[in-house]
Formats: C-alpha cells, sequence, structure tokens
C-alpha cells in the first residue's frame, strides 16, 4: 500500500485559495505548540505575532508602512517569477532606488512635487539598472540570474556602506553613518495626519489592481502567463524569450527600485547602514504566498507585515527575538510550497499489484 | 604600527574556514543537481546546535557533532520539500535561510551570555603557541578538518565509485534513473552531506571565533560559500583556492579600515574598504561570466542543476 | 551433435494497451549467429516488443524460450543476467563525465578500475571500436558515443545482441563500421536483433527479417532473397484504398515556395535540414511523407517561424520572403501551421480555449487593441471555431486538457483554418484521433484547399497522405525527395524512398 500522485484534469482551483490560507493557518496552530514546548506562552506569542496587530488599530499604520514595500516588490518579483525568470536581487535593487532617490534629493537640496517625483522615477530607474545587469549576464552571457542578481545585492550593500559612511555621511549627525535627513517638502506626503501612512501604501493599494488589470488583459500578461505555462507553446504563438527574460528582470527591478524611493522618501527619509531591512527577501515569500497573483501579493504583502509588525510587538510582551517572526514567515512559505504539489495532484492510496507471473 | 605576517595569515585561515566548509558541503550538493541556497539557515543552526551542545556536555567534539547534524537536519526539511514533493528548489532555500536564522534567534535566546572554552589547538603549546610553529599547529581542529575534507572531496569525487554515481545524477538524472540509480537516494545523501557541513561552518563561528552565541553571526558568509562553489567551477581543489581568496580579500577590508595601508601604499587609502568587501562579489560576477559563456556553457555546472527530476513513467 | 535450439523463440506474444493492441500473438525465431533484422513502420509494435525481450515489460499472453528454455524476463538486469545486451536508440550517456566512466556507470557490479580498463580496452580492440576511454563524452561524435553503449553491451558477452534503429544518427562511413562489428558479433556465434526501417541496411546486414504491421506479424522473409520492393510492400501494406481525388487538379499561382531550406540540427541529436525545396499552389495540398525522425518536426519549425533561416528567400508566401520572419510576422502574411505536439506546443494546456484562440489567432483575427487582448472577441472566435468545428466543449472557457485528444485537435485545426490562412502547415494531423475527428479535419483541408489556399500535410501515416493530396514528396533524413503526382505515384516507391532508398540509380554509400 502506498501513496501514489495522480495528475488532476485541470488545477483546483479550490486548492489554488485554500492553500494559503491553510499555510497560515497550520503556521498558527504550530507556532502555539512549540512556543509552549519552550516554554513561552504560545497562545500570547502567536497571537501577538498574527492577530493583535490586525485587531489593535494604533498599530495599523505600522502595518500599512511596513506592507507597501512588500506589496510592492512582490508585484515586480511575481511577474519574473510567472516567467521562470528568478531575480533574487530585488534587495539590492530595493536599496539601488533609495540611493539613487537619494542622489536626487540630497543633490538638488530643493522639494516640491517635482523633486519628489524626480526622486521617485530616479528610484525606479536605479532598481531597473541593477536589475538589468543580471538581465544582460543572463541574455549575453549565460549566467545564472539567482546567482547574479545575489551578488549584485552584496555589492549594492557595500555601496551603500560606502556612501553612507562617506561622502554622504550627515556632517551634522554626530558622526553617525547616516544621510543628512530630507527637507521637509522632500517628503512624500502623509496620507492620513497623525499617522506615518503616506503616499508610497496609497500607491501600493492601487498598484495590485493595475498589474491584475495589464496581466490578465494584456498581451505582455499573456505573454508571460504562456512562457511559464508552455515555452514551447510560447514560442508558436510568436512570443519571444528574450523580450520576455529583459521584460521580467527590469519590472522586478523597477519595483523594488521603486519601493526603496518610496521608503526612502515616505517613512525614513534618511538612509543608515540598518536601511536594507530584508524586504527584497521577504518579498518573495509574498510573491510565493500570494500564488504570484498581484491580488494575492496584496493580500500576502498585509499578512507578512502582520507578522513582522507582530514579531516585534511580541518582543516586548513575551520576549521572543523578532527574528522569530522570520520563523513563522518560512513556515508559511515551506507549508506552500508543500502544499503545493496538490493544486496539480490528487492523492490516492494504492495497493501494489500482485507480482506477475508470466506464462512458463 | 607592523605587518605581523603570521597573525595576518592566521587570520585569513579563520576566515576563510567556514567559507570551506560550507562551500564543500554545497559543492557536492550541487554536484547532485541540487541548488540549496539555505547555506546561511544551515550555518547559523550548526552555529547554535553546536553551541547548546557545548555549553551542555562541555566537550568540543560533542558540539561539533551537533552542528553537523543540526544543519544536516536543516537540510533534510529542504530536501523533503524539494525531493519528494517537487517544490521549488530557490524558493525553498530561500526559506530555510530565513527559517534557520529565525529557529537558531530563538534557541539561542537561552544561550545568550553564556560562555564556552574556545575549541581552541589541541597541539602541545610549545607548538601552537610557538611565534612562528603556530602557524602551523595553532588552529583549532575544526581548521585542519575543513583542510583535509579538500583532498577527501576530491579523490570521493574523482575516483570512487560513489562520487561518480554523485556525477552522473548531476549531469544526466534521466540517464542515471535508465541505469537503475536511485537518482532521489543520491540526491538526499547529497543534500545531507551539504547541511552537515555547513552546520560545522557555522559551529566555527560560536565555538571558535567568538565563543559565544550571537543572532545573525554569520554575517552572510553562508552565501559568500554559494558564489564560492560557482567560483570554483565545482572543483574541490579551486575551491579551497577560492574561500582562501575570498578569506584574504574580507582580511584585506580589516586591514584597510584598521588603517594598514597607511605609512606604505598611501594611494590605497584612497580606496575605500567597501571596495574590498565588494571584490569578493564582482569577482564572482565576473568569473560566472566567463565560464559561463564559454563554448559548452555553464562551465561545469552540473547539467541538472536547479532542475526537479520529474521521472517520465 | 546437439540440435540448434534457437537462441530466442517468442511465440504468440501479445501485449495490449489502452485503446491499443501493440503486439497481436507476434512470432519471433532468432538463431545463433543470425543477425535478424525486426522490420515495420512506426506503431508497428517493434519497440514494444523488443521491451518485452529486454524485461521492461511483460507480454499479457505468448511465452519466450532462451536457448530452448522457457523464461520470464524480470528485469533488464535479468535480462542481461540471462545474456541479453541492448543498444537504445537514445542513448543513457552523461555528456560532461569521460568514456571510462559512462562504461563503469553502466555496470551492473562493481569492477575496480584498473581492471575495467583492461576489459575496456580488449573489448574495443577485438572489435575495433576505437575510443580513448580518458574522452569526455560531449567530445565525441554521435556514431562515438553509439561506440560507448555498444561497449556497455558487449562487457556482458551477450549471447543476444539488440539493436534499435542505430543507424538513425548515423553518418554513411559510420553505419559500414558498425555493420563490420555486427559481423564479427555474429560469426562468433551471438545473435543480433536488428530493428530498423531501413530496407537498405537490411538487405545488406541481415540474414533473415521479420516484418511487423499494426502489431502483427506480416511475414519473416529472407532479405537477400527478398527485393526491396516486396518487403516495403509488405512492411506498409499493399492493400491500398484507390487514390480517389474528385476534383481536377487545376491550381493556381504558387502561394508558398522554399528554397533550399537548411537548418542545423538542434543538439547532436537534431535532424539538419538539408537543401530542402518544394513548392506549393492555391488549390494543391502537398504531402510530406517519413518515418519519425527524419526531420520533420524541424521542418515545422522553420515553415512556422519559430527557427529562422539565415535566407530570406528561403521561403517565400505569395512572393514575400518570409525566411527570416519570426512566427508572429510570418503569421501576418498568411503563413499558419499546427505543430505535432498538441500540449504544450499547439495548445496550452491550462488554458481555456478562448485563451488558446489568443495564442495564435490574435493579430489576425483582431484581438489585440492598443495592447490589450479583447477577451470578448476572443472568446467568440473561439466559439465559432467550436461550433464550425463540431469540437465537444462545455464552451469557449473549457480548459483545452479537459478536451478528448480528437477535439482538441478538431479546435486547434478550426482555430488556424478559420483565419483563412494563405498557406496552411499542419504535423500529424489526425494522429491519437477518433476516426470521426480524423474525417472532419480531413475534410476541413479539403475544403480550405478548394477555397485557394496551399496546404502541407507533414504525416507518417501514408493512407492519409494518399487519401488527401495532390503532390507528395519523401523526407528521409533531414532531405526532400523530388516532389510526384500522388495520381501517378506507386506505392513501393514511395516505401522505398520512406526507406531511404532514393529512386533509381541512387546511391547509399554502401
Amino acid at each position: 500500500m502506498r501513496l501514489k500522485l495522480e495528475k488532476r484534469q485541470e488545477p483546483s482551483l479550490l486548492m489554488l485559495v485554500m492553500t494559503p490560507i491553510l499555510s497560515v493557518v497550520l503556521t498558527m496552530l504550530i507556532g502555539i505548540v512549540v512556543f509552549d514546548a519552550i516554554g513561552i506562552d504560545g497562545m500570547r506569542a502567536v497571537t501577538d505575532i498574527f492577530l493583535t496587530p490586525i485587531l489593535a488599530s494604533y498599530k495599523w499604520q505600522d502595518v500599512a508602512v511596513k506592507a507597501a514595500p512588500l506589496v510592492i516588490i512582490a508585484l515586480g518579483l511575481s511577474v519574473g517569477n510567472r516567467a521562470n525568470v528568478w531575480n533574487i536581487g530585488a534587495e539590492g535593487q530595493y536599496i539601488l532606488g533609495a540611493i539613487c532617490a537619494a542622489a536626487v534629493g540630497l543633490g538638488t537640496g530643493s522639494g516640491g512635487v517635482l523633486v519628489i517625483l524626480a526622486m521617485i522615477l530616479a528610484g525606479m530607474a536605479g532598481g531597473t539598472v541593477w536589475a538589468a545587469a543580471p538581465a544582460v549576464l543572463k541574455l549575453r552571457f549565460r549566467v545564472n540570474e539567482i546567482l547574479s542578481s545575489l551578488m549584485l545585492t552584496y555589492v549594492a550593500l557595500q555601496v551603500l556602506n560606502y556612501l553612507v559612511s562617506g561622502p554622504w555621511k550627515d556632517p551634522n549627525g554626530r558622526n553617525f553613518p547616516a544621510t543628512a535627513p530630507l527637507l521637509p517638502d522632500q517628503m512624500l506626503p502623509i496620507l492620513v495626519p497623525g499617522t506615518t501612512i503616506h503616499l508610497g501604501v496609497l500607491i501600493a493599494l492601487i498598484l495590485p489592481f493595475l498589474f491584475w488589470g495589464i496581466m490578465s488583459r494584456s498581451v505582455f500578461g499573456y505573454q508571460i502567463r504562456v512562457v511559464g505555462a508552455a515555452p514551447n507553446a510560447a514560442a508558436h504563438g510568436g512570443f519571444e524569450a528574450r523580450q520576455t527574460i529583459w521584460a521580467s528582470m527590469l519590472i522586478g527591478g523597477a519595483m523594488a527600485g521603486l519601493a526603496g524611493a518610496l521608503e526612502f522618501t515616505g517613512i525614513l527619509h534618511k538612509i543608515d547602514l540598518g536601511f536594507p531591512s530584508g524586504y527584497g527577501f521577504t518579498a518573495i515569500i509574498v510573491s510565493f504566498l500570494g500564488r504570484l497573483h498581484p491580488i494575492g501579493c496584496l493580500i500576502a504583502g498585509i499578512v507578512l507585515a502582520v507578522t513582522s509588525v507582530g514579531g516585534q510587538l511580541a518582543k516586548t510582551t513575551v520576549h521572543i527575538p523578532d527574528s522569530t517572526a522570520g520563523i513563522f514567515q518560512a513556515m508559511m512559505l515551506f507549508f506552500i510550497l508543500a502544499s503545493d504539489i496538490l493544486v496539480r495532484y490528487r492523492v490516492r492510496v494504492v495497493r501494489s499489484p500482485k507480482a506477475v507471473v508470466a506464462g512458463e | 604600527m607592523g605587518f605581523d605576517v603570521i597573525a595576518s595569515f592566521m587570520t585569513i585561515v579563520g576566515l576563510s574556514t567556514p567559507i570551506l566548509l560550507a562551500g564543500m558541503g554545497e559543492l557536492i550538493t550541487e554536484k547532485s543537481g541540487v541548488l540549496n541556497l539555505g547555506v546561511e539557515g544551515m550555518m547559523l543552526l550548526g552555529a547554535i546546535g553546536g553551541f547548546a551542545a557545548a555549553v551542555m556536555t562541555g566537550n568540543p567534539w560533542i558540539a561539533v557533532m551537533a552542528a553537523a547534524a543540526a544543519g544536516a537536519s536543516g537540510a533534510l526539511l529542504f530536501g523533503v520539500l524539494v525531493l519528494t514533493l517537487n517544490s521549488n528548489q530557490t524558493a525553498t532555500g530561500l526559506a530555510l535561510t530565513i527559517f534557520g536564522t529565525g529557529v537558531s534567534s530563538l534557541l539561542g535566546l537561552s544561550f545568550t551570555g553564556r560562555i564556552v572554552a574556545p575549541f581552541g589547538p589541541i597541539f602541545p603549546a610549545s607548538l601552537a603557541k610557538d611565534p612562528f610553529w603556530q602557524l602551523f599547529f595553532g588552529y583549532s581542529p575544526i581548521v585542519y578538518f575543513a583542510l583535509v575534507m579538500v583532498p577527501l572531496v576530491a579523490w570521493f569525487l574523482a575516483s570512487t565509485r560513489g562520487g561518480l554515481i554523485l556525477r552522473a545524477v548531476g549531469e544526466n538524472d534521466h540517464s542515471a534513473h535508465s541505469l537503475g540509480y536511485s537518482v532521489m537516494g543520491v540526491r538526499f545523501a547529497a543534500v545531507a552531506f551539504g547541511g552537515a557541513m555547513a552546520g560545522i561552518g557555522g559551529a566555527y563561528f560560536s565555538l571558535v571565533i567568538t565563543p559565544m552565541w550571537a543572532e545573525k553571526m554569520t554575517a552572510g558568509r553562508g552565501w559568500i560559500a554559494l558564489a564560492v562553489v560557482v567560483f570554483a567551477g565545482w572543483k574541490a581543489g579551486r575551491l579551497l583556492v577560492g574561500a582562501y581568496l575570498f578569506g584574504a580579500l574580507m582580511w584585506l577590508e580589516l586591514f584597510a579600515k584598521a588603517g594598514g595601508f597607511n605609512g606604505f601604499l598611501p594611494v590605497m587609502q584612497v580606496v575605500p574598504s567597501q571596495f574590498w568587501a565588494a571584490m569578493p562579489f564582482l569577482m564572482t560576477v565576473i568569473v560566472l561570466a566567463i565560464i559561463s559563456s564559454r563554448k559548452g556553457g555553464g562551465g561545469n555546472a552540473p547539467a541538472c542543476l536547479g532542475k526537479p527530476f520529474l521521472p517520465s513513467n | 551433435m546437439t540440435s540448434a535450439a534457437p537462441r530466442l523463440q517468442l511465440t504468440g506474444i501479445t501485449k495490449r494497451f489502452p485503446g491499443v493492441l501493440a503486439n497481436d500473438h507476434v512470432d519471433l525465431t532468432v538463431l545463433p549467429g543470425e543477425i535478424h533484422a525486426l522490420l515495420g513502420e512506426n506503431g508497428a509494435g517493434k519497440s514494444t516488443l523488443v521491451k518485452m525481450i529486454y524485461g521492461i515489460m511483460q507480454p499479457d499472453e505468448g511465452s519466450i524460450r532462451w536457448n530452448g528454455l522457457p523464461v520470464v524476463v524480470t528485469s533488464p538486469k535479468a535480462a542481461r543476467r540471462l545474456g541479453i545486451g541492448m543498444v537504445f536508440q537514445h542513448f543513457s550517456l552523461f555528456e560532461a563525465l569521460t568514456v571510462m566512466e559512462n562504461i563503469a556507470l553502466g555496470m551492473d557490479a562493481m569492477v575496480p578500475a584498473r581492471e575495467l580498463e583492461a576489459k575496456i580496452t580488449a573489448v574495443m580492440a577485438q572489435y575495433g571500436l576505437m575510443l580513448d576511454p580518458g574522452r569526455v563524452v560531449a567530445t565525441l561524435s554521435v556514431g562515438e558515443r553509439q561506440r560507448i553503449e555498444i561497449v556497455r553491451a558487449l562487457l556482458l558477452n551477450p549471447e543476444l545482441l539488440i539493436m534499435d534503429e542505430p543507424t538513425s544518427v548515423l553518418t554513411p562511413q559510420e553505419v559500414e563500421q558498425l555493420f563490420v562489428v555486427l559481423r564479427q558479433l555474429a560469426s562468433e556465434g551471438r545473435s543480433i536483433l536488428y530493428i530498423s526501417h531501413k530496407l537498405h541496411e537490411i538487405k545488406a546486414l541481415c540474414d533473415t527479417a521479420t516484418i511487423l504491421r499494426g502489431g502483427k506479424w506480416v511475414d519473416a522473409c529472407d532479405p537477400k532473397q527478398e527485393s526491396s520492393r516486396s518487403m516495403a510492400e509488405k512492411m506498409i501494406g499493399g492493400n491500398l484504398k484507390d487514390i480517389q481525388r474528385g476534383k481536377v487538379a487545376s491550381f493556381g499561382a504558387e502561394k508558398l515556395v522554399v528554397t533550399g531550406l537548411s537548418i542545423p540540427g538542434d543538439g547532436p541529436f537534431g535532424t539538419a535540414l538539408k537543401d530542402i525545396s518544394f513548392r506549393v499552389r492555391a488549390g494543391e495540398i502537398f504531402g510530406i511523407a517519413g518515418v519519425a525522425g527524419n526531420g520533420q518536426n524541424a521542418l515545422l519549425l522553420a515553415l512556422s517561424g519559430e527557427e529562422v533561416a539565415k535566407d530570406h528567400a528561403a521561403v517565400t508566401v505569395d512572393g514575400v520572403k518570409v525566411g527570416h520572419m519570426p512566427a508572429k510576422a510570418r503569421r501576418l502574411q498568411g503563413m499558419a501551421s499546427v505543430p505535432e505536439e498538441r500540449n504544450g506546443h499547439a495548445a496550452v494546456p491550462v488554458f481555456t480555449l478562448a485563451d488558446n484562440a489568443v495564442l495564435t489567432a490574435r493579430d489576425r483575427m483582431g484581438m489585440v487593441r492598443m495592447g490589450l487582448i479583447d477577451s470578448s472577441m476572443a472568446r467568440t472566435y473561439a466559439g465559432e471555431v467550436i461550433e464550425a468545428f463540431a469540437v465537444k466543449a462545455t464552451g469557449p472557457g473549457a480548459f483545452a486538457e479537459s478536451l478528448s485528444g480528437g477535439n482538441l485537435q478538431k479546435f486547434i485545426m478550426g482555430r488556424e483554418i478559420l483565419q483563412k490562412p494563405q498557406v496552411l502547415v499542419v504535423s500529424q494531423p489526425t494522429w491519437g484521433v477518433d476516426a470521426g475527428a480524423a474525417a472532419a479535419i480531413h475534410q476541413a483541408l479539403v475544403d480550405l484547399a478548394a477555397e485557394g489556399s496551399a496546404i502541407v500535410v507533414i504525416s507518417q501515416d501514408l493512407d492519409e497522405l494518399l487519401a488527401l493530396c495532390d503532390t507528395l514528396a519523401v523526407i528521409n533524413e533531414g532531405r526532400l525527395s523530388a516532389p510526384m503526382k500522388v495520381s501517378e505515384a506507386k506505392i513501393e516507391e514511395i516505401g522505398l524512398l520512406m526507406g531511404g532508398i532514393h529512386g533509381e540509380g541512387a546511391s547509399h554509400a554502401a
């Protein structure tokens, strides 16, 4: 007797939607068990991580602000992931986005709508250029984009390090490696007075619908879907692989760069060594948890932001390190990756066939 | 400040060893056709596993074995997802990194502030502490283990049947399957080995470099190990060179930061230390470009690297 | 004196698969020291039969006797232990490893390196299969790679060696070298079972030929006595329908002109297209016959635009040079195509029929406006196709993979035909399709031709081609024969061309 995997007639829509939900629920349950096992109040911890940020309204701004970059980056990554182009360097592109935005801001020394727009566009450009490198390397030199984009993340970290410790160091900053803060009219407007919810949050709410529209209605969106589903059919349909790779990487870079610029102009207002907070990597989880779908990314981004904020909250209430949030995020990803197979295959119990003795 | 060659070299050895260990493990994993991006996570699991065992038993040798086991268990989790359930290798590996980082931090809570005796040299003090001979004898056993693994792994791959089967599985899983080899079994073993080595590499941090535990103490060395495997063209000997090259570059960064260039190469002062820190990664990209674009494309990369195995029967 | 028991004797072997009777009470007798051909077209049942001899699967009925004794061959390992070796058509080799390492991997038991090397060198020397054991397989030619497989098999000291279509990837010189080796093996008392469809080789090499057709045993004969013609006849089946083409062959202007089309092969096993030339006029249905693996897919890709040629003029549609144009541009010129693989190439299984319509019809049928897809147009068009071609599906929203093979094929055909292309190239249009759908597809093609399009049908089904086409050519090893009018064509000649003999006076390096 063994378990056999049987391909389904068509991908199960039910499973497609249920598996992310199941992953979250299972993670919560396991969390309670594990925490209790190591002597921490499991229920309290899991509640703080998963639920309190949703229920406590004073936490909403933190969730919103954290969700924005996650959602934006994940939108870009999902396009690539669907087409089997793996951009792991989103963190580096995010950093470059902030750097380029800062370059414009610090360089002009002035503010206003046009300057802010210029900063944001510069950020997108920076991220795009940083993603173009792995694309070129893949197309010209056949370099695996996973490794090249990852390596460039580290280079980006060093570029940031250098700028912030050297030429861009705030002369009034008590020798602390950080850029001079932005002027008030260089910052993104706050949407909800009295909170930290900046324009970037709105952008993060709108973009998923834009992406949804484009991906489901445009020829480009169709192209991405075909390339991911059946590369030979894509070729037959007249879609060229080169173009798909370029577009995927550049969109990923542009979105990551945008997120970086928005984070810089919207909430942080300066860049220091702590700027790289891992959004580029967490966004990969968001992308998968959201099943590579723009609206899914929106929801998953919020979920992961909740756990991030919850993780920090739990640090103060039950004294667990905030990297614990990472455990849960990873667990959700594990579950969804593991359960992926249920979308396309059905599990059947099969009896081993009796040994056949062919005619003598 | 004088330039202490011996101390510098010993520092380089210390910087290179974790990379060498993790890299060696990942080399075997990748040779079987599996790309495990979770090296950083496995190293951290090893670091806390080893440290915890050292605190609880006081025996560094047991600690190292515990570290290997911790790393390997992370790897096996990865293996079940990727090999049995055919999940996406890239995403699963990243998940492992994030997971390992988080788990190690959580488990490390109860060990913060504790100290163990560093797993130092086991040679007699007359050799290990001698100003000159310490160059050869002054290292932790983990260092010697790492160095011994280099020719061992090379021999295994080139001259044993097991190594041949491993390479075959990584080159053409379908052919290996047709010839009757268990692709799954070989890959599981390779992945587990990779995890064990990464675990030991991580333990080097918590047992030797700073014999205490700190969150995320491997500081990205796991990613460097991944890069070094490609840099080495999946060859053990070149891996040694690569690991030490990266170690030297990391030492250069420390040297530059400490003002070591003052006085004898003032022009170097213009070069920011971050340049040295970025060098290994830039170098890897350049080398990747050269290797991958050559005729035969992909250099020595195992042909099945990263591709899931889907038997067609 | 010992009675010469046959080396291998198959009696009444039958094997069923869902919907197909692959082998129907087949008999086969191979004597010691004999080179025995197993002859038949694709789908005749040769590989199924051989898989059972080698233990990969078990027969449903029938018996196998080895050297006079009844046996059950439970696995390839068991087969090897009996003394049966096999060289497959598709090699199980590792490109990055050396010859020695590849052979070592093929061994059932571990043999120390030095001993293995000595054995390998001995075998190579004995049979003239010269190879440098230290060379990396990726640097070897296909013929040299085959030698590795042969050495692997010979190291087991086999009494029976099965060769599955061994020469489909060899040059004429390499074929000769192979024959020398096989003859030597036979002279040592080993038996060879030689699977092929190449008549001239079988005549040159084999002592006996067993012919299969449609899963049934047709004949066992002596190729040296028989003529190629008669063997071809038996292979294809002499009973032909009378060729009925109701219409008078008056065609319009040339719609498709292919001149000197050459495309390098895709990888070491891909078939290269060599200097292909043919013309198709408006209203004409041009058939390309051939056994699988002779370049049909490469030809389709070269015509559809998925592979482009350097020479702009290699392919012209309605006088316009399209040789360099990719698929999208060719479609705009009026060239439509249907590749042989339904799932994954012609259509996307996980997409709906409407989305699959977008795949090839979007530009010609106005489904794209300013970069956006007009999904209602797509649904409408898909609906039209479904209706016009009686596709049994729940509607344009049905997933392609939920359709039966025949229905999906009708949809795909309809999708192209309703675009009213100038030229339509189809490959294996009715493969795996039920009779009703096949008839509908055939009628649709005839109707399209009647409206003035030029049609190219690439198929392994000769009956289909003879019923459908006006003109016929045969593709063999990437080359196209001279075209012939179907009304004047002789079946034997076609069979010969499929088998690689190119007409009178043609020489195949012998």
